[in-house]
């Protein structure tokens, strides 16, 4: 037996939720909790604990699809494709070192809910493309469904696409259905080393505009570099370009590009194990992991912007930076202060175009500085009229992506 | 098919109602830009879905977000319907006009705005083609992926209202993957910018709900979409089956093998005929199953999983196997696909073409089950087939000038959607609901389901103004849609401790 605030099934989850709408309070949402420092802080009045709506309930490798319960923990997903040679192909990241969680505790539901990804972004596409169906219960105390089990369908709103990056403000889902993909043959990553941001970003639109299906690439500077358990870099700064594939494309891909890059300095190779190691930092922030007090911000910018971008802004605030997703993700690291610099920075992001989210900081300042970028009117206006259609009530997660939402 | 009851009250008011207009759209020096003539709205009476047809009350013709912006204000103020359209090339009746509402024509957005080719993206207005774009960056080794058989025509504007796909979504995505940001205005005048040159959305996902929502949610005015590299070489291969069993088997065999072509696609005999009469492209007579396999990459990626597919298509019983020597040959193995429809035409006086999904594996029973329905409703059918990505595009024949045959068509096409439910599947992978599925939506999903959606659209469109009619079967007033259901005597529960 479930008791009331840890439903085992869709219809305890409708009734508990149902019971909140009657006016008896409202709730936090967790299944795995590694994330629920992520956001402003909810002061809701129970948490509800979804930690046993749990379980792959479809797997069919031949139609690369998977549904499974929303707190199904990642780790038992990852170990089931993994038995067929197949992934989460948008490399869901691992912030539990990030945020001082723990790493078995991840669930689907969170990393669906958050709309993370990690480098291969920028080929794959984010959760939130690879979610192609759920079932959840509404604010509303109200089950619904939408999407469906294949990859082309066109009927009704696409509503999954709300749901992730929604971090459970609008309903809370009970079942998930995502794309799977194959696994590549071999992975092989070339770096170059001891470029600065500006020319980093240079070689990596040279790879990118090129057409050797690059995978992932980031420029880790010399004082993140540093933190990094890959040896390439010496001390030095670092760029890196993957390769996924068959053995023969990968080989063929690799030779091309650092004919390409030639010109750009010192180039170097990784193996499978070691390039495995680089990508999993990049994608888990781990060199921001060491120092625990930073705060930590996300930038989304025009690729070709993000070097300038996070030059302009360690020229005012100081701090460190990476840049992912081929220099269009910043990754900062800055001093703790008061406002987290989100003025400055927010500035810098705007005048680019793009927008920036404070991942760390205490429960205090998250609670004061707005950690999702701030809308324009009329688009903060329509949020709150889409969070009003869902969750009228303000029963779930009130307060996670903005104070009214 | 039942639409909207026009407003009597709107349709009196029409002279005023195009004075106004006129006076937000002056005539410039392309001529009017409000159509109030019935000679001249009749071009506007229907889409790609000819069978249905209805002059709109007025047409507009803006070309700025400021003055859809006002447009759209007008109209909400004045209690007026408006559907948008872009090139009117949906098969689903997406942009089939009311009696009594405003069309907005989006021809006049058609201008590239910016080729970023360093930040790999294109700017571009809503009334730019789709293959547009594709040309303004072909010779720098660029293309934008989505394409849609009516490439050709087809707006990038309605291909995000539409959620468009084409022949090679499994590997590089439907449009939803491909679009960055759009500018659109919504139903109250206002204008919003959802996404941009950057990766995802820094609040609620509003850009993903948008894309794929049929002209109910806001007028697109500007979409930026992401281009991709070209692959370095292609290859297709031309196999027959001698059974669909055979031909599905491959396709399950070549996924699970890891291999994601560019592009997958299955013929029946039926369609096969019809296309190899028609542009002569070499297709194997005999088989009961054709299986177009593109695979894209590098030179010895490519030859490299041309042996595997090969070698997989043996093992499962083919017939045929034939790979493409030159680009001119890979051309001419696509020709008579890209030409499937057409042919099927030359074969018949009208056909009707379905667009269900179904999980792959359900092909042979789907198929058979179709066949046994061609029996019955006395009407052929050939199959086209996105295997890839499970998208069946079974093609009714038909003459819609015997008597009866429309409606016979008509409701084979519902038992073949149903069927793809049934199974799994969906009722629509990539033409749209429109009012051609419409009423099917109740197959597919419950009330509540229904409901939820119809919520997010008073969000965008509170006075339900703003292409009313399509995809959904039931119109709800939002008021009666936003009350909140509260479950009292819920005693379950007693009162819990507080954090």
């Amino acid at each position: 037996m479930s008791t009331p605030l840890d439903p085992a099934t869709v219809d305890d989850l409708r009734d508990v939720i149902r019971w909140a709408v009657a006016g008896n309070g409202d709730f936090e949402i967790a299944a795995g909790g590694t994330k629920r420092d992520f956001g402003r802080p909810v002061t809701a009045a129970y948490q509800l604990d979804l930690g046993k709506i749990s379980g792959i309930g479809l797997y069919e490798p031949t139609e690369l699809v998977l549904s499974a319960k929303a707190a199904t923990p990642l780790s038992v997903i990852e170990e089931a494709l993994m038995d067929e040679g197949q992934r989460l192909e948008f490399e869901p990241p691992d912030w539990s070192a990030l945020l001082g969680t723990s790493p078995e505790r991840a669930t689907l539901g969170g990393v669906i809910a958050c709309n993370l990804a990690g480098p291969r972004r920028i080929k794959a596409g984010a959760a939130r493309d690879h979610v192609l169906g759920f079932e959840a219960v509404s604010g509303r105390g109200e089950v619904f469904k939408a999407g469906g089990r294949v990859v082309k369908n066109v009927t009704g709103f696409d509503l999954s696409k709300l749901m992730a990056g929604s971090f459970g403000t609008l309903a809370v889902m009970a079942d998930i259905t995502v794309k799977v993909m194959p696994m590549p043959e071999t992975t092989a990553t070339l770096t170059i080393v001891g470029l600065d941001g500006p020319t980093a970003v240079q070689a990596m639109t040279a790879a990118l505009g090129s057409p050797n299906d690059v995978s992932a690439a980031a420029h880790l500077p010399a004082d993140v570099a540093r933190h990094s358990v890959v040896a390439a870099a010496d001390g030095d700064a670092v760029t890196a370009l993957r390769l996924e594939g068959l053995a023969v494309s990968v080989q063929a891909r690799q030779a091309e590009l650092e004919r390409s890059l030639a010109g750009f300095g010192e180039l170097g190779r990784l193996g499978p194990e070691e390039s495995d190691s680089l990508w999993r930092e990049v994608r888990d922030a781990t060199p921001f992991a060491v120092v625990p007090d930073e705060q930590i911000w996300r930038l989304s910018v025009a690729p070709r912007s993000g070097a300038e971008v996070a030059t302009a802004i360690g020229a005012e605030i100081g701090g460190r930076y990476f840049l992912d997703w081929g220099g269009g993700l910043v990754w900062l690291a800055i001093a703790p202060r008061p406002d987290a610099a989100h003025n400055e920075i927010r500035r810098a992001v705007d005048a680019a175009g793009g927008h920036a989210t404070l991942i760390r900081a205490s429960t205090e300042i998250r609670a004061q500085v707005p950690v999702f970028h701030p809308e324009s009117a009329a688009l903060a206006q329509l949020s709150a009229r889409v969070k009003d259609a869902f969750d009228p009530r303000r029963v779930l997660n009130r307060g996670r992506m903005r104070p009214d939402l | 098919m039942k639409m909207p009851v026009p407003d009597a009250g709107v349709l009196a008011r029409r002279a005023e109602i195009a004075a106004e207009l006129q006076r937000i759209l002056p005539p410039d020096a392309m001529g009017r830009r409000v159509i109030v003539e019935t000679t001249e709205l009749a071009p506007y009476e229907s889409d790609g879905l000819t069978a249905y047809r209805q002059p709109p009350m007025i047409v507009v013709l803006p070309e700025t977000a400021a003055e859809v912006g006002c447009v759209l204000r007008f109209c909400r103020d004045a209690g007026v319907k408006v559907v948008p359209r872009g090139a009117g090339t949906s098969l689903s009746g997406g942009a089939l006009p009311l009696a009594d509402g405003v069309l907005v024509a989006m021809g006049r957005f058609n201008r590239i705005l910016d080729i970023d080719l360093h930040n790999r993206c294109v700017v571009a207005q809503p009334g730019v083609t789709n293959l547009a774009i594709t040309e303004s960056v072909r010779g720098r080794g660029f293309y934008y992926a989505p394409d849609p058989s009516s490439q050709i025509a087809c707006t990038i504007g309605g291909n995000v209202a539409e959620n468009s796909g084409g022949v090679h979504c499994l590997k590089y995505g439907l449009t939803t993957n491909n679009v960055l940001g759009v500018e659109m205005v919504l139903m109250s005048g206002e204008i919003v910018r959802l996404g941009g040159k950057h990766l995802d959305a820094g609040g609620l996902d509003l850009l993903g709900v948008v894309t794929g929502s049929e002209g109910l949610l806001g007028v697109i005015t500007e979409v930026t979409v992401r281009i991709l590299t070209k692959q370095a070489t292609a290859q297709a291969l031309l196999i027959g089956f001698p059974t669909l069993e055979s031909a599905g088997s491959c396709v399950a065999a070549i996924i699970g093998a890891g291999i994601i072509p560019g592009g997958m696609e299955m013929m029946d005999k039926p369609a096969t005929q019809a296309a190899e009469d028609f542009v002569h492209a070499g297709y194997p007579a005999d088989a009961a199953a054709l299986l177009i396999v593109e695979l894209d990459g590098p030179a010895p990626e490519v030859t490299a999983l041309v042996e595997r597919v090969g070698r997989l298509a043996t093992e499962v019983g083919a017939t045929s196997i034939r790979a493409s020597r030159d680009e001119a040959e890979r051309l001419r193995f696509w020709a008579g696909r890209k030409a499937a429809f057409p042919a099927v035409g030359r074969i018949s006086p009208d056909y009707y073409c379905m667009d269900g999904t179904i999980p792959r594996h359900r092909l042979p029973l789907v198929l058979g089950r179709i066949a046994e329905m061609s029996g019955r409703y006395g009407l052929r059918v050939a199959n086209v087939f996105h295997a890839g990505d499970g998208n069946l595009h079974p093609l009714i024949l038909y003459d819609a000038n015997a008597a009866g045959e429309l409606d016979k068509a008509e409701a084979f096409g519902s038992e073949i959607l149903k069927l793809c439910v049934e199974v799994g599947g969906v009722l629509t992978g990539e033409h749209g609901v429109g009012v051609e599925k419409r009423d099917l939506m109740g197959v597919m999903f419950n009330d509540e389901d229904l409901n939820q959606q119809q919520r997010l659209k008073c969000a965008f469109d509170p006075d339900g103004l703003l292409n009313p009619g399509k995809v959904y079967p039931i119109l709800h007033r939002c008021a009666e849609l936003g009350r909140v259901h509260v479950h009292r005597g819920q005693t379950r529960f007693p009162d819990l401790p507080r954090f």
